[in-house]
């Protein structure tokens, strides 16, 4: 394959997923400028490896490289996701302070409810496990089937449905939990 | 199939993952056992609030550039370094290009595989370092406040000096991680272009500074003093060796 036609065939397969490749990123690092950095990186082996690639399906192919610089990077990064952990306690308390703060506002625009609940649910979903995060995040935000996930993890599509299953059930309970305090 | 079976096909049910006849034994079970149904109410709901509240990060438009930036351009080294691998019938042409490689690589002990490496390990080193805030740990245009800003940090000292006069103030230094050591990094300014100018022992024989240009930004490698020097910048050519010569001419 000559470079050209390489680099045609790259923009055309790898690029246009950037946006899925972002999320995930974003999701799994927690953190804008992490995930940059993770995404940047993730498209530079993609590139790399982008002879080896004979398959159809793009993003998942590509998701697959951003998920393994992502834990790459998060073991490089020890010390800092400790530091995450305590933000972790940090996120809950302040989702507590902005539930009361926003119970007492008492200004029930919906705009205001739905910006309420995507944080809601932001902070739930990462205070999840990042094994659970993953599937769950891949299934209900990228809308991947099973045997993709299952293709792009390295796991049997049972592992996925019982990750999906147990996500849910301690997301479920941190909403609830979050919506008892307020 | 029996209700502990059934109770985890569960997820697989709300997302229409599974096959007729799995569906169809839970179906027939939901009927007559609430523990399921309370289970199936949990997945389906949070699977909606999820689909309904968890936000979708689209990728900032700068991003997009970075990348472009940060992809190999020039690609004719990289491909010849993968016809040596696998295209023996061209061994005149692969011959060519090894010598080509070897005789600019003969310069340098190493091979020029880790050069190369190396090389590709400067420019995403220096890409990551233009992103904001991730240019400097200390920000100084004091060459004694950077200098021991390094002790303890690496075990050696690097030499520090400011060309402010000449028109590449120091701006600041950072530890960075390259070619499997820690490495000192003092970054330049010249006319608003960051130049990092990377430094670590090293006992390679590079007198005279070899410049190089890698998907737009020129890098220029010496050894002097026991030290090993890579200059890096968007700079041109010219500028980033008067750079080197004006640092040569000072430390």
């Amino acid at each position: 394959m000559t470079a050209s036609t390489k680099e045609q065939r790259f923009q055309a397969m790898v690029l246009p997923h950037l946006n899925s490749a972002f999320n995930l990123a974003r999701w799994l690092t927690r953190s804008q400028p992490d995930a940059e950095d993770v995404v940047q990186e993730a498209y530079l082996r993609a590139f790399k490896f982008f002879d080896s690639f004979h398959g159809e399906d793009g993003r998942a192919w590509l998701l697959g490289i951003v998920r393994n610089t992502f834990y790459t990077w998060y073991q490089q990064n020890k010390t800092q996701a400790q530091s995450t952990l305590f933000e972790e306690e940090l996120h809950s308390i302040k989702s507590d302070n902005y539930a009361t703060a926003q119970s007492a506002d008492n200004n029930p625009e919906s705009l205001l409810i739905q910006k309420d609940s995507q944080r809601q649910m932001q902070h739930a979903l990462e205070s999840l496990s990042v094994e659970f995060r993953e599937v769950m995040v891949m299934r209900e935000v990228e809308y991947l089937s099973y045997k993709q996930i299952a293709g792009i993890i390295g796991i049997p599509i049972g592992t996925v449905m019982s990750r999906l299953g147990r996500g849910r059930k301690q997301l479920a309970e941190i909403l609830s939990s979050t919506n008892r305090d307020a | 199939m029996d209700h502990n079976e059934i109770i985890e096909l569960l997820p697989a049910y709300v997302d229409q993952e599974l096959g007729i006849s799995d569906t169809i034994a839970v179906d027939n079970h939901l009927g007559s056992c609430s523990e399921c149904r309370h289970e199936l109410e949990v997945q389906k709901s949070a699977s909606a609030q999820l689909k309904k509240n968890a936000i979708y990060f689209e990728a900032p438009a700068h991003l997009v550039r970075r990348i472009q930036v940060a992809l190999p351009r020039n690609r004719s080294q990289h491909s010849s370094f993968k016809g040596w691998n696998f295209s023996w019938l061209n061994a005149g042409a692969v011959m060519a290009t090894l010598l080509a490689v070897v005789w600019s690589g003969s310069l340098y002990l190493s091979l020029p595989s880790a050069r190369e490496r190396l090389t590709e390990e400067l420019v995403s080193s220096h890409v990551r370092s233009l992103q904001v805030e991730h240019l400097s740990d200390v920000i100084s245009t004091d060459k004694h406040t950077v200098k021991p800003w390094f002790n303890g940090k690496l075990n050696f000292s690097p030499p520090v000096v400011d060309l402010a006069a000449q028109g590449f103030p120091l701006v600041g230094g950072r530890l960075d991680y390259l070619d499997g050591r820690s490495v000192a990094v003092l970054v330049y300014r010249h006319n608003q272009h960051p130049i990092n100018l990377y430094i670590w022992p090293g006992t390679d024989s590079v007198a005279t500074p070899q410049t190089q240009n890698r998907q737009g930004f020129h890098l220029i490698h010496w050894v002097t003093g026991g030290m090993n020097y890579w200059a890096i910048s968007e700079l041109a050519t010219n500028e980033l060796e008067f750079f080197v010569s004006t640092l040569g001419s000072q430390s």
